[in-house]
């Protein structure tokens, strides 16, 4: 009955509305945990393929993963699209750290109309997610992945599992937006009891392959985790890519109208792109290790089957690899490279439980090139600059994306030993002790705990806080705010005046303050006898010595 | 300056239909920009949107509005902001005179900064038009002086949780899909957004601070920014 309330048109749009917020969702989400700043321009001119009027790149592995995940199917009452977002060390062990769901309630709005307040209500939930995903802690632990562990997710369709996350999960809920279908409701549950980490109280799962999700750091990644670049892929001969979102034929581009104000209209054009579109079909071929592999996933199925894509590697197994003895309390789905193109050859070798068996797995094999698959991913050297109108050039240039590194808060520096010799400032040595030391660059966070401790314990001490250790580590360096030598209130608080004063007179040595008065000239004769007898006896050991010293 | 013939001061006017949001925050001196920066610019990215493009037939197109990380140096925390580097100016230039005003005003450090989101009214000559308020969001700061590292050190941890728990009161608010201005016409656009901007297109807005003395009252001069005028004469 509620569908005769809404018309045809009305009910296209508003699903569409719903699958391709569903998708930017993922987007926002699986960037945000990246590990990187995210940057991308404002553009005066609508291009035509920013849904929502905002500014989000589509990484066509996440959009694929999530596609895959919806299997062509929208949230509804019983059925929530869920992102997991979990950690996983370098030693194999992993942590659920935030469940977002993306849900539907059966509680709808009649009046509201789809095509315009629908649809700005979405956009204004996207940036409210965009800020909410900030904000809890795992996004502090994504920037600082990389060497210890590194950050996972994984989509999946169904019922909300919060098993994962520990006693005490808190949950933010990021919004709500009322449809004639249902209520579409947005919010997180996150972890909060990362002390497990130190104490291994979590089970050890055996090592999962999954994409690592650094998708747009600078090529080479100097010294990252080696179990990444399964998802690193070039622009390949075999011309496949992964569809981006503009490749489907599902652009639209938005008009609105004021009069009569409720009014919109649509048009809906289909994007100019070159690629063909993927041929993905619903068998499942894992020709790995005869794992029973489809129970071990959760409910959504995935799409694979690299022999009718023309790819020739006889033993390709399917690009996420288990390794054996999978746990099944839990179900993995491994976010495989999962390329629908063309797969990046793996060796079928089922890993076992070392970061050796990682890094070789994620060796590329003959000829493949790694590197970041997006176009506009060459740019991350370009700043922002003043967001006039944006290019509206090649379709690639619709949404780009721009990531800058500067050294701020949540850098993951190498650890610097400070100690208060070492440092370059004037007079250190008369610095008291217990002052502070920093990089001559006050902007620069203090390290954080020396990298001899545990992995785990100083990046994911209480409370996903920013990951610099408290007490201890205060002993092994120290920071100080760096100000001009000499200025009030600086490591000696004096001022420059006094300062000068004090050090241009120095205190006479106490070797030179001999009492010339008390002795005289004969009494230094005198005694001299009787200190040549002394030296004579010890000529031994003098000799002894001296010829120690050639 | 205010140039009282755009509007009436909305102290004047009677605050009908507008909401009225505060937050408190407890900083450092050092923290005060970043903090502000980040509580003003969380709201603006739910309050604009792309520039509109008028087309014939009362239709009208919507540009896109992109987004950006920003760390902070002195606390631990990031938010994101649009990508407007003309609205990065404006927010910027209203925080550090609220900042060198707390700075002047002595010791205790107690001011608030107030983001007020406003309607135009014309009105006939001679008649001024009116600004009406929708929507106002106070954020009362307290600066604190700290003694030793240790304690900064803290500090930029605890003001970092405290500003995660008011973006996500930010974000309730704006969820609760209360009123919002209707969508303009092409004539009516400048009275209810700043077209001001080349990429972003916020609602018309106004920031203004207060600095209160030790003894709990208003300075006697209580300044008023307009930052942006959109009624340029």
């Amino acid at each position: 009955a509620m569908d005769t309330d809404l018309s045809s048109q009305d009910r296209k749009d508003l699903d569409k509305f719903i699958k391709f917020f569903a998708l930017k969702t993922v987007q926002v989400i699986v960037q945000a945990r990246l590990g990187e700043k995210i940057c991308t321009r404002s553009s005066s001119s609508p291009t035509g393929s920013d849904w929502f009027n905002l500014a989000i790149k589509d990484i066509p592995e996440v959009t694929h993963e999530a596609k895959k995940a919806l299997a062509g199917q929208l949230p509804a009452v019983g059925r929530s699209m869920c992102v997991e977002i979990s950690l996983k060390t370098s030693e194999g062990d992993s942590m659920e750290l935030e469940i977002w769901c993306l849900e539907m309630n059966e509680k709808c709005d009649k009046e509201i109309k789809v095509s315009y307040t629908v649809y700005n209500r979405l956009s204004l939930l996207l940036k409210s997610l965009l800020a909410i995903t900030r904000v809890t802690p795992a996004y502090r632990l994504s920037r600082k992945q990389g060497h210890e562990y590194v950050i996972l997710y994984r989509i999946y369709f169904g019922e909300v599992q919060l098993s994962g996350l520990g006693e005490g999960f808190q949950t933010v809920r990021v919004g709500t937006v009322g449809t004639p279908v249902g209520t579409i409701t947005l919010s997180c549950a996150y972890r909060i009891n990362l002390a497990f980490m130190s104490t291994r109280q979590f089970e050890r799962t055996p090592p999962i392959m999954g994409i690592i999700i650094d998708h747009f750091v600078d090529r080479p990644y100097p010294s990252s985790s080696p179990m990444h670049p399964c998802n690193y892929r070039a622009g390949e001969d075999n011309g496949a890519v992964y569809p981006s979102v503009e490749d489907s034929q599902e652009v639209c581009t938005t008009s609105f109208s004021t009069s009569p104000p409720s009014q919109c209209v649509f048009t809906v054009t289909k994007a100019h792109f070159q690629a063909p579109p993927p041929v993905v079909t619903d068998t499942l071929k894992v020709p790995v290790m005869g794992l029973a592999f489809s129970h071990q996933l959760s409910s959504s199925r995935l799409s694979y089957q690299p022999a009718a894509l023309g790819v020739g590697s006889a033993d390709m197994g399917y690009p996420v690899l288990f390794a054996g003895g999978l746990n099944a309390a839990h179900p993995h789905q491994l976010i495989g490279p999962g390329k629908e193109g063309g797969v990046p050859p793996i060796p079928s070798q089922p890993a076992h439980g070392t970061q050796a068996d990682q890094e070789r797995m994620c060796t590329p094999l003959d000829g493949v090139h790694y590197s970041a698959a997006t176009p506009s991913s060459s740019e991350d050297t370009e700043t922002v600059s003043n967001s006039s109108e944006g290019k509206c050039g090649s379709p690639h240039d619709l949404l780009e994306t721009i990531f800058i590194r500067k050294v701020g808060a949540f850098v993951n520096k190498p650890i610097n030993q400070v100690t208060m010799a070492n440092l370059d400032i004037p007079f250190a040595m008369f610095a008291p002790k217990n002052v502070e030391l920093e990089d001559n660059d006050p902007m620069v966070n203090p390290p954080d705990s020396p990298e001899t401790e545990s992995p785990l314990q100083g990046s994911l001490h209480s409370e996903g806080s920013s990951g610099s250790s408290t007490g201890n580590t205060h002993d092994d360096f120290v920071m100080i705010d760096f100000k001009p030598a000499f200025s009030k209130d600086d490591i000696l608080p004096m001022d420059l005046g006094t300062f000068y004063r004090e050090f241009q007179n120095p205190p006479q040595l106490s070797s030179l303050s001999i009492d010339i008065g008390a002795q005289s000239m004969a009494e230094d004769l005198d005694s001299l006898p009787e200190k040549l007898a002394v030296h004579e006896k010890n000529v031994k050991e003098f000799d002894a010595f001296v010829e120690t010293l050639q | 300056p205010c140039r009282t013939r755009c509007c009436v001061p909305s102290a004047l006017t009677p605050a009908m239909n507008c909401r009225a949001e505060v937050l408190e925050v407890s900083v450092e001196g050092r923290q005060v920009e970043e903090a502000m920066l980040a509580v003003l610019h969380t709201v603006l990215l739910h309050r604009s949107t792309g520039k509109f493009h008028y087309k014939k037939e009362g239709t009208y197109s919507i540009g896109t509005v992109g987004t950006q990380d920003v760390d902070c140096d002195f606390i631990d925390f990031a938010y994101v902001r649009v990508s407007s580097e003309e609205l990065d100016r404006a927010l910027r230039k209203a925080v550090g005179e609220f900042k060198d005003a707390l700075r002047n005003s002595g010791s205790d450090g107690m001011g608030q900064i107030s983001l007020e989101f406003y309607q135009k009214k014309k009105s006939r000559w001679p008649f001024s038009d009116e600004c009406i308020p929708w929507e106002l969001w106070t954020i009362k700061v307290n600066v604190v002086n700290l003694a030793n590292e240790q304690e900064r050190q803290i500090c930029r941890e605890k003001v970092g949780e405290k500003l995660c728990e008011k973006i996500i009161n930010i974000v309730e608010v704006m969820n609760r899909h209360e009123y919002l201005p209707k969508m303009p016409t092409q004539s009516e656009v400048d009275n209810v957004f700043d077209t001001s901007l080349k990429d972003v297109q916020p609602y018309l807005y106004k920031i203004s601070y207060q600095i209160t003395d030790s003894l709990g009252t208003s300075v006697t001069t209580t300044m008023r920014r307009l930052i942006k005028d959109t009624l340029a004469l």
